[in-house]
């Protein structure tokens, strides 16, 4: 066994030290189920207290615009009483400029009232400097680990960027070389400081963006009579899409669908020192989409909050060079310079907004701040850079680490619907590993995990793998 | 030589090569794991040298120096063709009133 394989052995000590009073051995069950809700309900907070506990820090409260350009154009693609309308969550206006303060704010608050010196987040997004602008407002000291760096210290300029976001906030600033041992450093740093382990995947992190979701809800309710149709949320690791989800339900839109948007870097490998300079997207893309739905649990805390196969209702891919015009366009005729990443989901609204009857309503539930780094020329100078071809033409010649396609007119953006079915299967094989037989709490438990609890999904893949259920 | 209380970035090497965690791709396998740290430099010392130094939240941190922290070397890149007219070419085609 190797050294790095030798120390997370101590990891469940590790992370029990950091995470006080959430005990995660307590809602472990027989074989691989564990209590979800118990596990969300031990957040000692309801909606109510935690949208207060954000707007006293500056997180919360976010315009909700209609892209009235956007739309019209929309209007003009589809056939005759079809073209949706879309409305845009501005979350940028978020104190550090994304939604991920909602996932850092009550993840902080609770650590400060829990009496922890300080913080640390394992996180190459912009939930750094979330995390690092709601520790310096409540004066906890801040760690972040980030991937930043190939082995030639080329930097991501898109990371280099929230590095430097989390240095203005009063961080401390990892700067890490490519590899999941990220994980591995970041324990090093909770065992060595004894503070808080702010991990993306804590309910607090994941009940603290429900907000947005009941935020969704009430203000369409409000404004527009009715909840909206379809929520689209960019997916990475599958906080944005369970949290949002869950504050939609919250908020009483039931029947909300909500749908993952990712980037597709299909064929680049996330581990690889080659492949990290030549992804325009360091977030929101399939290289976290796909294997979070999967393995949820693959994160820096025992059981991963954020579950999205529970709460996604479809899932779609888009290309880079698609977020990247869709991310001008925002500037350029709504007169909005966000993203590019946060702009995922709102390249796919605009195709499938086209697909859809006009009394429709579709919400992109975020936008975040743009800036040196970030910016699409600031990607694309780096692409040309490590000898990405780009062109104009159809988004469809994409090809990942290769070849970036910007599309020439606004009705060449698509989207690719991946069937959740696969996902699902992938998720259960992976859940049931070589067991031959699972218990009836694990059965429900499998339903739910994947939101399969009316049909027999679960007990078809169950039978054909020879799995008993017994008890 | 910097000096005691300058603002100066220390590599840290986490992992050799052979001490990387299993199943990592071949070209991440053969680099070791490493990192970029900022401070204040608690002693007068040479470039190259193990030095300590004082991050912004005041821990006390070791690591060989690599020198004075440099302006930020990442920014909005050049003008790319293939996107500076997009808003130009959608208003004349969909929304000429």
């Amino acid at each position: 066994m190797g050294k790095v394989e030798e120390f997370l052995k101590k990891s469940s000590i590790i992370m029990k030290k950091s995470l006080a009073g959430l005990d995660y051995d307590k809602f472990e069950k027989k074989f691989i189920s564990f209590d979800y809700n118990e596990l969300m309900n031990s957040v000692p907070y309801n909606i109510n207290e935690i949208i207060k506990i954000q707007r006293e820090f500056k997180v919360g409260g976010t315009p909700l615009y209609e892209l009235k350009n956007i739309n019209k154009i929309i209007k003009k693609l589809s056939k005759p009483g079809y073209g949706a309308k879309i409305l845009l969550k501005d979350e940028a206006n978020n104190a550090s400029g994304s939604f991920k303060a909602r996932r850092a704010s009550l993840s902080i608050y609770h650590a400060k009232k829990l009496g922890y010196e300080g913080v640390v987040a394992e996180t190459s997004g912009n939930y750094g400097a979330a995390v690092a602008s709601q520790a310096a407002q409540m004066n906890l000291k801040a760690i972040i680990v980030q991937e930043v760096f190939d082995s030639k210290w080329i930097g991501q300029p898109e990371i280099l960027e929230k590095g430097r976001a989390c240095e203005a906030y009063g961080a401390e600033v990892w700067q890490m070389t490519v590899g999941p041992e990220l994980f591995y450093m970041t324990l090093l740093i909770l065992n060595e400081t004894g503070y808080f382990n702010a991990s993306l995947y804590t309910p607090y992190g994941v009940r603290g963006i429900e907000t947005l979701g009941f935020e969704i809800a009430n203000e369409v309710r409000e404004k527009y009579g009715k909840y909206p149709d379809y929520v689209l949320v960019t997916h990475a690791g599958g906080g944005n899409v369970t949290g949002t989800k869950r504050g939609l339900i919250e908020g009483g839109a039931k029947d909300t669908k909500v749908i993952g948007v990712s980037v597709d870097l299909r064929g680049l490998h996330m581990a690889s020192d080659r492949d990290f300079n030549r992804k325009s997207f360091t977030t929101g893309h399939t290289g976290f989409g796909v294997p979070f739905m999967v393995k949820p649990d693959r994160t820096d805390v025992p059981r991963n909050a954020a579950r999205p196969l529970r709460y996604i209702d479809e899932y779609f891919i888009v290309s880079q060079g698609e977020v990247f015009y869709t991310t001008i366009l925002l500037a350029q005729i709504e007169g909005i310079e966000r993203g590019p990443a946060g702009n995922t989901s709102l390249a796919a609204a605009i195709p499938f907004a086209t697909q859809l009857p006009e009394d429709k309503i579709i919400v992109v539930q975020e936008t975040e701040y743009t800036g040196a780094g970030k910016h699409p020329f600031a990607q694309l100078s780096f692409a040309k850079k490590m000898d990405v071809e780009i062109l104009r033409g159809d988004p469809k010649d994409n090809v990942p680490g290769k070849i970036i396609v910007i599309p020439d007119d606004i009705s060449q953006l698509r989207y690719e619907k991946i069937p959740l079915e696969e996902i699902k299967k992938s998720y259960l094989k992976n859940a049931i590993q070589n067991l031959d037989e699972i218990t009836k709490d694990d059965l429900k438990f499998l339903k739910e995990e994947i939101n399969e609890l009316e049909s027999d999904f679960v007990e078809r893949f169950l039978f054909e793998k020879g799995v008993k259920i017994y008890g | 030589m910097l000096k005691k209380g300058d603002y100066v970035e220390i590599k840290i090497t986490i992992l050799n090569p052979d001490e990387r965690a299993e199943n990592l791709p071949e070209d991440t396998k053969r680099v070791p794991y490493e990192g970029k740290l900022r401070g204040y430099l608690l002693n007068n010392a040479e470039i190259g040298e193990l030095v300590e130094i004082e991050t912004p939240i005041g821990r006390i941190v070791k690591g060989i120096l690599l020198g004075l922290v440099k302006e930020y070397e990442h920014n909005f890149g050049e003008p790319i063709r293939e996107l500076i007219d997009v808003g130009k070419k959608i208003r004349e085609k969909y929304l000429r009133e």
